[in-house]
């Protein structure tokens, strides 16, 4: 069932993008609007996927790589939706569906057996700890996505290269908006998620802090997103600076999350 | 009955020659009627726009008709005949069906795809209809014609892109700042066209104008035109931040806004973008500001670029829309021909003739002991009664000298009777929303 579940995933989304892909280029309204009824499916059965993986595991299925990259996969998607039906732009998803289908596609490639709980996972925390850093990382992931639109969208006008493409790309304002708007929401996430992680860390180890790898790449991805944040309050940064610094931090935040766990050891790697 | 159109146009006739038999919109009765009353005419329609002087009509005679409409074109308004014969055009049946169609959807104006023809259409049928020199057969022709160019806008982008520089630079603000209701257009000189531009971002909705110019005089005397605040050339440096949008027109032989200047003023405005349309020649903006982070710059060429490509792209799509017309011409054609008096006629008796036989069927299988002969007697009595309560609704029909009238007994009796095919009738539904 799990695995029939994560396929079907799986293979609504590779359809959801090639469609997305399609009405990148061709101009028809309809192509979107099917992407989006297929994403909306894919979704559910995402969902489904997830809540079926957890009444067999008995726990939040958040614990090794292929539950993480398909919960973060999922928040990608949802948080995607909601934007879709705030802004209805969409080309969002041309660009936010080949992300969440490339990590389905990391999840599908690491093994799908549901282990034994590690004693040290075993805390009402693993919930609170895990989601709130998969919804940060989707809202920064979104960010990514809206982006690299207005890098796009922002070469367009300046080199007048204004084709069917640039027709679709929203406006640059709505582009920066959305991308400050995932800032806003993704920050606070990861802060508490790190707080909650550091309180479990004591109940667990009896240490706060130990800096480990993944603790210490964590706080790098906090001071960057911090930075942007404060720069974009205070001196006002925006646009291309804002969104370079924003695809930057999504990099750094892929490297604490998949290069920590997978190249460095620690309390961290799922091995 | 055959539909007619005579008339002249942007393409065929210069605007000398297009005023002079333009007709004045207050005073459509008069031509209207004079129209309908010429020989052989029995409906017509004026479309009088400064871009076109077009006089439909319906007739049996097509050749005397067009004539007729020539002369009347030319005698209402006293221009020689001959001068203005080579400017006219004329169809009859089918191209004309195209060339309304095509004229309501706008595929046959100076700049395709611009949504006013068809208003003005539907104003000039307002006034047939008014004074009833249109019916059964103009008023349907023109209804179709309308609801063609509904399908065109619907189903094709012809209408999408903007056409005009200063549209162009509308449509760029708005990929740039989204809600342009609260951004701020500075005017800078006052070239012809950076004020039409400054007019279509006013009518858009910005929140407000400044305006300068070397002579302050001039900037106040715009600014009022405008109701915009004038600005001294002078202080041009302190203002620049508080611009969104930046129209340049000055007749200064050197840049007056230099990249250099640019940081200080982004800074200033806390990075904010910034857009620049430079209309002057030689141009008043150093290109490189372009270049700066946040600025966007155009000048007149670039524009004028972006016209060009949506020209282009205007052109694709009216070929699709062209493809929507022939479609929907068949279809108008069809209820057209089932306007033809002998078809309907066939079609009432027939329809009569199924309905006795029936009844007559029914009567005669429930009548048991039935004397010899009855049968035949019962049938010469159902005929004879079909055939007197048709007799003057026939010979009504097959009357030639009622115009209209005829088109709109025919029309009646179809509808009266349901006579029409099913394919007729999904073409009515259509016409109807």
């Amino acid at each position: 069932m799990n695995a029939l579940l994560f396929n079907s995933t799986l293979v609504i989304y590779a359809v959801v993008t090639a469609v997305y892909l399609i009405y990148l280029l061709k101009p028809k309204e309809s192509l979107g609007k099917t992407a989006l009824w297929l994403t909306l499916a894919g979704f559910l059965v995402h969902c489904g996927f997830t809540l079926n993986r957890f009444i067999e595991a008995g726990h939040t299925p958040i614990t090794n790589l292929h539950e993480s990259l398909s919960f973060f996969s999922l928040s990608v998607v949802g948080i995607f939706l909601l934007l879709e039906r705030r802004y209805k732009i969409s080309i969002l998803g041309s660009f936010m569906m080949p992300v969440a289908l490339l990590i389905m596609a990391i999840s599908a490639s690491f093994s799908t057996i549901i282990p034994p709980l590690n004693p040290a996972l075993k805390s009402k925390w693993l919930a609170v700890h895990t989601i709130m850093a998969f919804l940060g990382y989707a809202a920064f992931a979104i960010s990514f996505g809206v982006s690299i639109m207005y890098l796009i969208q922002s070469h367009f006008l300046k080199t007048r290269r204004l084709g069917s493409m640039f027709q679709k790309l929203p406006s640059l304002d709505i582009l920066d908006d959305i991308s400050y708007r995932c800032l806003t929401f993704g920050f606070p996430l990861l802060t508490f998620a790190i707080i909650s992680g550091a309180i479990w860390a004591e109940t667990a180890w009896g240490t706060y802090w130990s800096w480990d790898p993944k603790e210490t790449w964590s706080l790098i991805t906090w001071f960057i997103y911090a930075a942007l944040l404060h720069g974009r309050l205070t001196t006002g940064w925006r646009g291309r600076k804002a969104a370079m610094l924003s695809i930057f931090g999504f990099v750094i935040m892929l490297f604490t999350f998949l290069g920590v766990n997978l190249l460095l050891p620690g309390l961290h790697s799922y091995k | 009955m055959n539909i007619i159109v005579v008339g002249l146009s942007h393409k065929t006739a210069a605007v000398e020659i297009r005023e002079k038999v333009a007709f004045s919109p207050t005073q459509m009765e008069k031509p209207l009627n004079a129209l309908v009353a010429l020989p052989d005419i029995t409906e017509a329609v004026i479309v009088s726009t400064c871009n076109r002087v077009e006089l439909y009509a319906t007739t049996r005679d097509v050749a005397g008709g067009m004539a007729r409409l020539k002369r009347f074109l030319a005698e209402y308004h006293n221009f020689p005949l001959e001068t203005l014969e080579k400017h006219l055009y004329s169809y009859h049946g089918e191209e004309a069906t195209r060339h309304v169609f095509r004229v309501a959807s706008s595929l046959d104006s100076m700049v395709v795809g611009e949504p006013q023809i068809l208003g003005q259409i539907k104003t000039s049928y307002g006034y047939a209809a008014e004074f009833k020199s249109s019916g059964v057969i103009l008023n349907r022709f023109l209804h179709k014609a309308f609801s063609v160019a509904k399908r065109v806008r619907t189903e094709t982008k012809i209408a999408s892109s903007a056409v005009s520089v200063a549209f162009a630079a509308v449509e760029l603000a708005k990929k740039i700042f989204g809600e342009l209701s609260d951004k701020t257009v500075l005017l800078i000189g006052a070239g012809e066209m950076c004020e039409l531009a400054a007019k279509h971002f006013i009518n858009v909705g910005v929140r407000g104008v400044m305006v300068t110019n070397r002579t302050y005089e001039r900037a106040e005397k715009l600014a009022e035109e405008f109701d915009a605040k004038p600005v001294h050339f002078e202080a041009l440096m302190d203002h620049l931040p508080k611009a969104d949008i930046i129209l340049s027109s000055t007749g200064a032989p050197h840049f007056i806004i230099h990249e250099k200047d640019m940081e200080d003023v982004l800074r200033r405005r806390k990075l904010k973008p910034m857009f620049f349309i430079d209309i002057a020649v030689p141009r008043d903006i150093d290109p490189k500001v372009n270049d700066v982070e946040n600025c966007y710059l155009y000048t007149v060429d670039d524009l004028n670029g972006v016209v060009a490509t949506n020209l282009e792209q205007r052109k694709i799509e009216a070929a699709k829309a062209e493809a929507i017309v022939e479609q929907e011409i068949g279809q108008f054609f069809k209820w057209l021909s089932s306007l033809d008096v002998t078809p309907t006629i066939v079609a009432l008796r027939s329809h009569f003739d199924e309905i006795r036989k029936a009844e007559l069927a029914k009567t005669l299988s429930n009548w048991k002991d039935l004397p010899p002969g009855a049968e035949k007697k019962m049938e010469a009595l159902t005929n004879a009664i079909m055939n007197k309560l048709l007799h003057h609704p026939t010979s009504l029909l097959k009357r030639t000298d009622q115009g209209s009238r005829n088109d709109l007994y025919v029309d009646a009796l179809r509808h009266l009777f349901d006579l029409e095919t099913p394919e007729q009738q999904e073409g009515m539904m259509e016409l109807e929303d």
